[in-house]
């Protein structure tokens, strides 16, 4: 006997190939597990007011490229009769809006949709950034020296540098020279002026704090150094290293965060509103970008597409057929006629396909009858019980449809090779084993066929199948295990239930 | 209700049917070997080259114009038996028991024109009863007039002997009885009646029928307890030498007796069923691990039958 160890091997690495791809995929698209999950998107809408001066206008925006945490969904502006597009120079994108002449007051806005997305970071620079020199004047100069000197001792790297810093120039402190300092002056663009001066490259960054449902606000500003490496964001008042969750950085690097040609009195407010789609939109939309969509059947034309939704709900129904016939031992007529009928099911839903399918075995069997007495060669005989099963849905279609009833037309869907092949095993049958067999292998077809139209019908099978195609080696393994089965299968432990008359 | 725990079905060794797919048809039966098996015209040819004897073969019937040849060859026979040769299960099997003026009578006592036997003829070249509906060829075979001794527990049909052979070795053993309920034929799931057999002498053990153990035949009402069989030991013979002939490792051996010739083959079932562990009350795998674990097979179908008889031979029965 052949060692069985490779073979498990084998269905082994199926299964946990299958599964891992899954969850991979799960994590890295985020292809939710379950339909109709949903994820929650921030609607950012930007609304730049000016007031135009009877000239050309050239409005520009600083808006966000990827911000540090969250996944830029999408982006778009209204503003009617202005010219809008989105320009990308030197690492900043800007929204530029434009317009030969304007008068009074004007409002444009700027809508972006961010998902949360923590695998999301700033990108390290190509060319690390130098520290801006700064010029002090006195007695400035002085306190700042010495403030800096107080907090490098305490300090060992520019972040535990730009903590203590923060710390020294909170108003609390009772020092001489941070009130000097503070006093009067931008407190943010002061810190990052002193730690520049330190020779830290530091900058101003803005903050949108995100809250459901907040209209009118404003950007905040946040403190970024970089550390050799990467940009770090601070909290300029708390010190606190790192950007809360529901804060995006609007704007980044050190550049205006808009400019207005033409135009006086401009401002940007803020309103944002937290809204849920369908995680499984997301993830497509997202899929296109990413190494591991490939697999993606949203690639394929919507034609195919519903093509392969019918076939991979196949497997399912044959992992069903085989493990009712390999576990449970159910007889059914023919090995994977209730797979192709459950897919009938499918089109037609449950009970008008049933009743459909038992009218039209009922009537091909009567008329098979008198094929029977006819005497006919096996392969005429098929033939003409396939024209009559097309005869007899027809006529159930024009009935149906005549009455009124629309579901008569779904007969059509049913396999009608199929059908007349299981009309004549169904005849012989009856002929050779007598009606109470053709009763229990019909109605054990019928059984099967509506456990795997359960089955297949069922929205998480639909989705899975469909969106994990991988998961598909797992059906596979577990068909492969159950054909090495060799325990009883339950209805034996029926069959042979009169051994129990014997010792043993 | 009527169930049995997996446990005790396992502790009485009893064969399950994806074990005997898995385990022992698929393990030891050679997909090759199954035409011979499948094909009855086949497997009379192979069974005379090893000296297990079969009905007469009358004629063979391969091509549709030939039908008419078995016009003539007809017109000086009593009885005889039209099968297809890749038939299964029984299917389309006519025999013919004797004539009655133009019309023939069939063993259920209907009678039939030479017309319907010709159109039936027809029907199995053209593959009516083969699997898959595949062309065939009908085969025409004297009649066996069963044993007398026999054929009176026996309603209408003819009994015969299975004989479920392991690498050889004949392993368990039943004679199938027909009924009303199974129409004359000699299939157990049709409601004809299993008896087993002692493999070591022959003798009637246990009776079912439709998987419930009986004491009476059915029909005719006569005692199953103690049938014994003639020339036991010349059929287990026969059975083991038709391992040589098919090469299949797992097998059923069906055997008839007639009343002039002795046992014949009847024919040779590559999947036989389970039924007859019933029959026996006794499950098949622990005799199937016997013969599996042996560390030499006996080369002769004597010393195989003998080595049979003595290992699964039934112990004296009280009294």
């Amino acid at each position: 006997m052949t060692s069985r160890l490779p073979f498990y091997f084998a269905i082994f690495l199926l299964i946990t190939a299958g599964l891992a791809l899954a969850v991979l995929r799960h994590v890295e698209l985020g292809i939710p597990w379950l339909p109709g999950k949903q994820q929650p998107v921030w609607l950012v809408e930007a609304r730049v007011d000016f007031m135009a001066m009877n000239e050309p206008v050239l409005a520009s925006l600083n808006v966000p490229d990827e911000p540090p945490g969250f996944h830029l969904l999408s982006e778009q502006a209204a503003s009617p009769g202005y010219g809008f597009s989105v320009v990308s120079e030197a690492g900043n994108r800007r929204a530029e809006w434009s317009k030969r002449f304007a008068t009074g007051s004007q409002t444009l806005y700027f809508k972006v949709q961010l998902i949360p997305d923590t695998s999301v970071t700033n990108e390290p620079p190509k060319e690390p950034p130098l520290a801006r020199r700064v010029f002090w004047e006195e007695p400035q100069a002085t306190a700042v020296r010495e403030v800096l000197q107080q907090a490098r001792r305490k300090s060992s790297s520019p972040e535990s540098l730009t903590r203590e810093l923060i710390k020294l120039l909170q108003p609390e402190s009772p020092e001489q020279n941070t009130t000097l300092l503070t006093s009067g002056t931008n407190y943010p663009e002061l810190l990052a002026r002193m730690l520049n001066h330190a020779g830290i490259p530091a900058r101003i960054a803005d903050g949108l704090q995100l809250e459901d449902a907040r209209r009118r606000q404003t950007l905040k500003p946040y403190l970024q150094i970089y550390n050799g490496e990467q940009w770090l964001t601070f909290n300029p008042h708390s010190g606190d290293q790192g950007l809360p969750d529901d804060v995006v950085l609007w704007r980044q690097n050190a550049v205006s965060l808009l400019d207005v040609v033409g135009g006086s009195d401009s401002q940007v407010s803020f309103s944002m509103l937290r809204q849920t789609v369908p995680a499984l939109q997301l993830a497509r939309v997202e899929a296109n970008d990413n190494g591991l969509g490939f697999i993606s059947l949203y690639q394929l034309p919507i034609e195919e597409q519903s093509m392969f939704r019918m076939l991979l709900l196949l497997p399912i129904g044959a992992l069903i057929v085989a493990f009712m016939r390999i576990v449970i031992g159910i007889r059914t007529s023919g090995t994977f006629m209730p797979v192709l009928i459950a897919v009938a099911f499918v089109q037609t839903s449950l009970v008008p396909g049933l009743v459909a399918f038992i009218s039209v075995v009922s009537m091909g069997l009567l008329m098979r009858g008198y094929l029977s007495a006819l005497n006919l060669l096996l392969v005429s005989r098929i033939s003409a019980l396939i024209i009559l099963v097309i005869f007899i849905t027809t006529g159930i279609s024009i009935v149906g449809y005549q009455m009124g009833f629309n579901t008569g037309m779904t007969v059509t869907f049913f396999p009608m090779i199929i059908l007349a092949w299981t009309i004549e095993r169904m005849s012989i049958l009856w002929e050779e084993e007598g009606a109470r067999e053709v009763l229990t292998q019909g109605f054990g077809s019928l059984f099967v066929a509506v456990l795997a139209y359960l089955a297949m019908s069922a929205p998480v099978a639909n989705h899975l199948t469909f969106n994990f195609p991988e998961l598909h080696l797992v059906v596979l393994g577990l068909i492969l295990v159950m054909g090495q089965y060799t325990g009883y299968k339950l209805t034996e432990l029926r069959r042979f239930h009169p051994m129990k008359a014997y010792k043993s | 209700m009527n169930w049995i725990s997996p446990l005790r079905l396992r502790r009485a060794g009893i064969l399950s049917m994806n074990r005997r797919n898995v385990g022992y048809i698929g393990r030891y039966n050679e997909r090759a070997s199954y035409p011979l098996v499948d094909n009855k015209l086949k497997t009379k040819l192979i069974a005379a080259e090893f000296d297990v004897p079969t009905p007469h073969l009358l004629q063979v019937v391969t091509q549709q114009h030939e039908i008419s040849h078995f016009r003539e060859l007809v017109d000086e026979l009593g009885g005889f038996a039209i099968k297809p040769a890749k038939g299964s299960g029984g299917k389309g099997i006519t025999v013919i028991t004797r004539r009655k003026g133009d019309d023939y009578v069939k063993a259920s006592g209907a009678a039939v024109s030479l017309e319907t036997l010709e159109r039936h003829l027809s029907n199995i070249l053209a593959g009516l009863y083969s699997l898959g509906g595949t062309p065939d060829v009908a085969i025409v075979e004297s009649l066996v007039k069963p044993n007398a001794k026999l054929a009176k527990y026996s309603y209408q049909g003819v009994p015969d002997i299975r004989i479920v052979v392991f690498q050889g070795y004949p392993v368990m053993a039943m004679l199938r009885l027909a009924t009303t309920d199974s129409d004359g034929k000699a299939n157990l799931h049709q409601g004809a009646v299993g008896v087993g057999l002692d493999i070591g002498t022959g003798q009637s053990l246990n009776a079912v029928q439709f998987n419930k153990a009986i004491r009476l035949h059915p029909d005719t009402g006569l005692t199953l307890a103690n049938i014994a069989i003639d020339n036991w030991r010349d059929m287990l013979e026969m059975a083991s030498r038709c391992y040589e002939a098919t090469g299949l490792g797992y097998m059923g051996v069906d055997l008839v007796v007639d009343a002039e010739q002795g046992p014949l083959l009847l024919e040779l079932n590559a999947r036989p069923g389970l039924a007859i562990q019933m029959a026996n009350g006794e499950g098949l795998l622990p005799r199937l691990k016997a013969i599996e674990s042996l560390k030499r097979f006996h080369r002769s179908p004597e010393a195989r039958v003998a080595y049979a008889m003595e290992m699964f031979a039934r112990p004296i029965q009280q009294a």
